[in-house]
C-alpha cells in the first residue's frame, strides 16, 4: 500500500464528566483508497466514537482526544474554520443509523442536498437542484422528481436511508463513514441498501468505513474487518480470513454466537459475562474476565496489537488458525 | 428453586388437556383511524391462528405487517375491533368466560425496549414483586419470590436487586423483564422482539435462558421477531404476516426448507449469506412494504411479486393447506384460482 487515504495513529478518546469513560484507547489503523473496512463490535466498544472522532464531532469541552488522524494529506486534528467545514461533507461524509433523526424535519430532502452542494461547491440553485435530482435517481429512489420536494417523514425507512446516502455522496467525498446504516431497517430493505452501497462504492472508487454489530452485514460489504472490544481493535484481517479463522477468542466467540439453524435444539454457544465498564477498565486485556484462555498474565498486562501483513492481533493466547474457539463455553 | 413457594394466588391449572389449544385467535381485526381524514390503517385485518400448549409459535414479517399490533391485541393492551380469543377453552372477556384479570395473569409480555418497559422508580426486586402484590400476594412473600426469580434469570439479588433500571445493562434489564413476566407464573409468554435490541453475545445468553425456562416451567411462547435466524432456532411453528394478514404458517423446518408463498421465499433469501465468497448479488424484493392505508386489491403482495397475474388482482387468496399443518395464502397453490402457473404447482405439491 502506498500512502493510505486515512491513517489513524494512537487515537484515544476520553469522555470527562462525573465519571471518566475511556471510550477509545490507542487506536491505530489505515485505510487505502477504494477500500471498505468494517468496524465490528458490540455496543460500547468504541466503533461509533471512532467515526465521530474522524469527523471531529465530539464536543471539545467534554472530550479529551489525543493521537493523530490524517486524511488525504490533511492533519484532521489541526483543521479549523473553513477548512474543517470543507473537510466535513466535502472530503469525508457520514451516513447515520437513524435517517429519520439525521434529516432536518423542516426542510425538504431536496433542499438539504441543494444546500450542501451550494455550500461546498458554490454552484447556483438550478444546477444544485439538477444535481440533487441526479443523486436521488442514482440511489434508485422511485419517482425522484417528486421525492425531491418531500420531507423526511413522508418517506419510508428504506427510502430515507437512500436519501441520506444521496446527501452524503452529493459532494463526492473520498471517504464515506457509515454508522450502522442498515440496523434500523427490515431484512428485505437492508439487503437492498447493502447492495446499493457496494454498487456506489465500486462506481465512485471511494473508501468506506462501515460500522456494524452485524457480522452478516459486514461480510456482505467489507474487504477487511476490524473487531473492536472495549475501545481497542483486538483483531483485524481480510473478511475471508477473519470468517474462516478468527484468532482472537472474542472474534471467535462473536462468530460462534451467531444464531443459526444448525443450533436447533441445542444450547447456543455464548460468551459469558458482559463487556467491561469503560470508566473502570482493567489494567490487562479487557476481555480476560470473559475468556477461557486467560491467565494471570492476561489480567495484568495489556497485549499490544501486533501486525503481520494484512492481519493484526492483540492477544496473549491466540487460537490456532484451525482450532475450535475456546470461548464456546455454555452459559 | 424448583420447589414452589406457598402463594396466596390460586395457581393456574391446565384445564382442557394437551389436545386443546392454549390460545385460539379467530378473525382478529384492528383498524386505526387516520387523524384528519376518513382513511383507516388496516393494521390487523382478519388474523386467525392457534397456539398449542407448550409450543413456540414464531411470528415474522417486515415492519408494519401487524405483528406487534397482533401481540398487543392478544395481551389486551388495546381493544380489538372484531374477533375472538379463546384461552384454554374459555372465551376471553366474554359473558360466562374468563375475566380479564385472570387472563392477564395467564399471559405476560416482554417487550423490545427493556428500559422503557421498566418503571424507572422501582428497583429490580420491587418491579418483579409489584404485580403479584396487586393480585393479592403479601409484600414479604412477593419479595422473596422476586429474589428467587432474580436468581433464576442469573442475577444475584444482593448485587442487582436494589438497582434501578438505569443502573443495569441492556441484557440485565431484559433478564429483569423476563423475571417480572414470570412472577405471575403465566402459561403464555408473548416475546415481542425481546432479544432484538441486545448485542449478539448477550442475545445468545438470553435465548438460552428462554429455552431453559420454557422446558422447566412448561411455558408456551409467542415469539415475535424480524430475525429469521433466531426464529429458526427457537420456534416450533412459524407464522408469516404481510400487511395485516397471515400469508403462510407451518412447521419451522418445512417452512424454511419449502416455503410456499413467494413472500416467504423472498423474506428467507434476504438474509445475508455469511460467506464472503458467495455474497448476495441480487435483492429478492424491491422497495419497501406498501402502505397499509390503501393496500393493493386482491393479493396484497402482488405489486412486489414476481408471479403476479391478473387473477391476483381479482380476488384475495385464502389460506389453503398445502401439506399437513402447512398453510399458505397464494393463488399459485389453488388450481381453481385461474392463475396460469397454479395447476403445475399444485401437481408438484402432491408429489412432494
Amino acid at each position: 500500500m502506498t500512502t493510505p487515504l486515512l491513517s489513524v495513529r494512537g487515537l484515544s478518546v476520553q469522555f470527562v464528566g462525573e465519571r471518566t469513560a475511556q471510550a477509545l484507547t490507542d487506536l491505530s489503523f489505515e485505510l487505502g483508497s477504494g477500500e471498505v473496512l468494517a468496524l465490528l463490535g458490540e455496543s460500547g466498544c468504541g466503533k461509533s466514537v471512532t467515526l465521530r472522532a474522524l469527523l471531529r464531532l465530539h464536543a471539545p469541552n467534554r472530550t479529551r482526544i489525543s493521537g493523530h488522524i490524517h486524511v488525504d494529506g490533511r492533519d484532521v486534528m489541526a483543521l479549523e474554520g473553513r477548512e474543517l467545514q470543507h473537510y466535513r461533507g466535502g472530503i469525508v461524509a457520514m451516513v447515520f443509523q437513524e435517517p429519520g433523526l439525521a434529516f432536518d424535519p423542516v426542510y425538504t430532502v431536496g433542499e438539504q442536498i441543494v444546500q450542501a452542494l451550494r455550500a461546498h461547491e458554490g454552484v447556483d440553485r438550478a444546477t444544485a437542484r439538477q444535481r440533487a435530482l441526479q443523486m436521488l435517481e442514482r440511489v434508485q429512489i422511485p419517482q425522484a422528481r417528486r421525492r425531491l420536494d418531500a420531507y423526511a417523514h413522508e418517506l419510508s425507512g428504506g427510502m430515507r436511508q437512500r436519501a441520506m446516502i444521496a446527501l452524503a455522496l452529493a459532494c463526492k467525498p473520498k471517504l464515506l463513514l457509515a454508522d450502522e446504516p442498515t440496523t434500523a431497517l427490515d431484512a428485505t430493505v437492508q439487503i437492498q441498501i447493502l447492495l446499493l452501497l457496494r454498487e456506489l462504492q465500486r462506481e465512485t472508487g471511494m473508501s468506506v468505513i462501515f460500522v456494524t454489530h452485524d457480522i452478516g452485514a459486514a461480510i456482505e460489504v467489507a474487504d477487511r474487518i476490524a473487531v473492536m472490544y472495549a475501545g481497542r481493535i483486538v483483531e483485524e484481517n481480510s473478511t475471508a480470513g477473519l470468517v474462516a479463522a478468527p484468532r482472537h477468542p472474542y472474534s471467535a466467540g462473536l462468530l460462534a454466537s451467531t444464531v443459526s439453524a444448525a443450533h436447533r435444539g441445542q444450547v447456543l454457544p455464548t460468551i459469558r459475562g458482559a463487556p467491561p465498564d469503560l470508566s473502570a477498565l482493567p489494567p490487562g486485556c479487557a476481555f480476560a474476565a470473559r475468556c477461557d484462555a486467560s491467565d494471570p498474565h492476561c489480567v495484568a498486562t495489556q497485549p499490544a496489537l501486533r501486525r503481520d501483513g494484512a492481519a493484526a492481533l492483540a492477544c496473549w493466547h491466540p487460537l490456532h488458525a484451525t482450532g475450535t474457539p475456546d470461548a464456546e463455553a455454555p452459559a | 428453586m424448583n420447589e414452589s413457594t406457598p402463594i396466596a394466588l390460586p395457581s393456574l391449572v391446565d384445564r382442557g388437556g394437551p389436545a386443546q389449544p392454549l390460545l385460539i385467535i379467530d378473525r382478529l381485526r384492528k383498524h386505526f383511524a387516520v387523524r384528519g381524514s376518513k382513511a383507516v390503517v388496516r393494521a390487523v385485518d382478519g388474523v386467525s391462528f392457534t397456539v398449542a400448549k407448550g409450543e413456540t409459535l414464531g411470528i415474522v414479517g417486515e415492519s408494519g405487517c401487524g405483528k406487534s399490533t397482533t401481540a398487543r391485541l392478544i395481551a389486551r393492551l388495546m381493544p380489538a375491533d372484531a374477533g375472538e380469543m379463546v384461552f384454554d377453552g374459555d372465551g376471553v372477556g366474554q359473558f360466562g368466560g374468563m375475566a380479564l384479570k385472570d387472563y392477564r395473569r395467564n399471559l405476560q409480555m416482554v417487550f423490545q425496549d427493556s428500559l422503557a418497559s421498566l418503571n424507572p422508580r422501582l428497583t429490580a426486586l420491587d418491579a418483579i414483586a409489584y404485580g403479584p402484590q396487586v393480585h393479592g400476594l403479601g409484600k414479604a412473600a412477593a419479595l422473596s419470590r422476586a429474589a428467587e426469580l432474580l436468581v433464576r434469570v442469573g442475577l444475584a439479588p444482593n448485587q442487582f436487586g436494589s438497582r434501578y433500571p438505569h443502573e443495569l445493562s441492556g441484557g440485565q434489564r431484559q433478564r429483569v423483564n423476563i423475571a417480572r413476566a414470570l412472577a405471575f407464573e403465566p402459561r403464555l409468554l408473548i416475546l415481542d422482539e425481546a432479544v432484538a435490541a441486545l448485542d449478539k453475545s448477550v442475545q445468545a445468553q438470553v435465548l438460552n435462558l428462554l429455552q431453559a425456562l420454557k422446558a422447566e416451567r412448561g411455558l408456551t411462547y409467542l415469539f415475535i421477531s424480524h430475525d429469521l435466524h433466531v426464529v429458526h432456532y427457537l420456534a416450533d411453528r412459524v407464522l408469516v404476516m404481510y400487511l395485516g394478514l397471515v400469508v403462510e404458517v407451518g412447521p419451522v423446518e418445512r417452512l424454511y426448507a419449502q416455503p410456499r408463498h413467494p413472500y416467504t421465499r423472498a423474506l428467507l433469501s434476504a438474509v445475508p449469506s455469511m460467506d464472503p465468497a458467495r455474497r448476495t448479488e441480487r435483492s429478492p424484493l424491491s422497495g419497501d412494504p406498501p402502505n397499509l392505508i390503501n393496500p393493493p386489491s386482491g393479493c396484497r403482495f402482488r405489486d412486489r411479486c414476481a408471479h403476479a397475474h391478473a387473477a391476483c388482482a381479482a380476488a384475495a387468496p385464502v389460506l389453503r393447506e398445502t401439506a399437513p399443518g402447512h398453510w399458505a395464502a397464494c393463488h399459485l397453490d389453488d388450481p381453481s384460482s385461474g392463475h396460469p402457473e397454479a395447476p403445475a404447482r399444485a401437481a408438484m405439491a402432491f408429489t412432494a
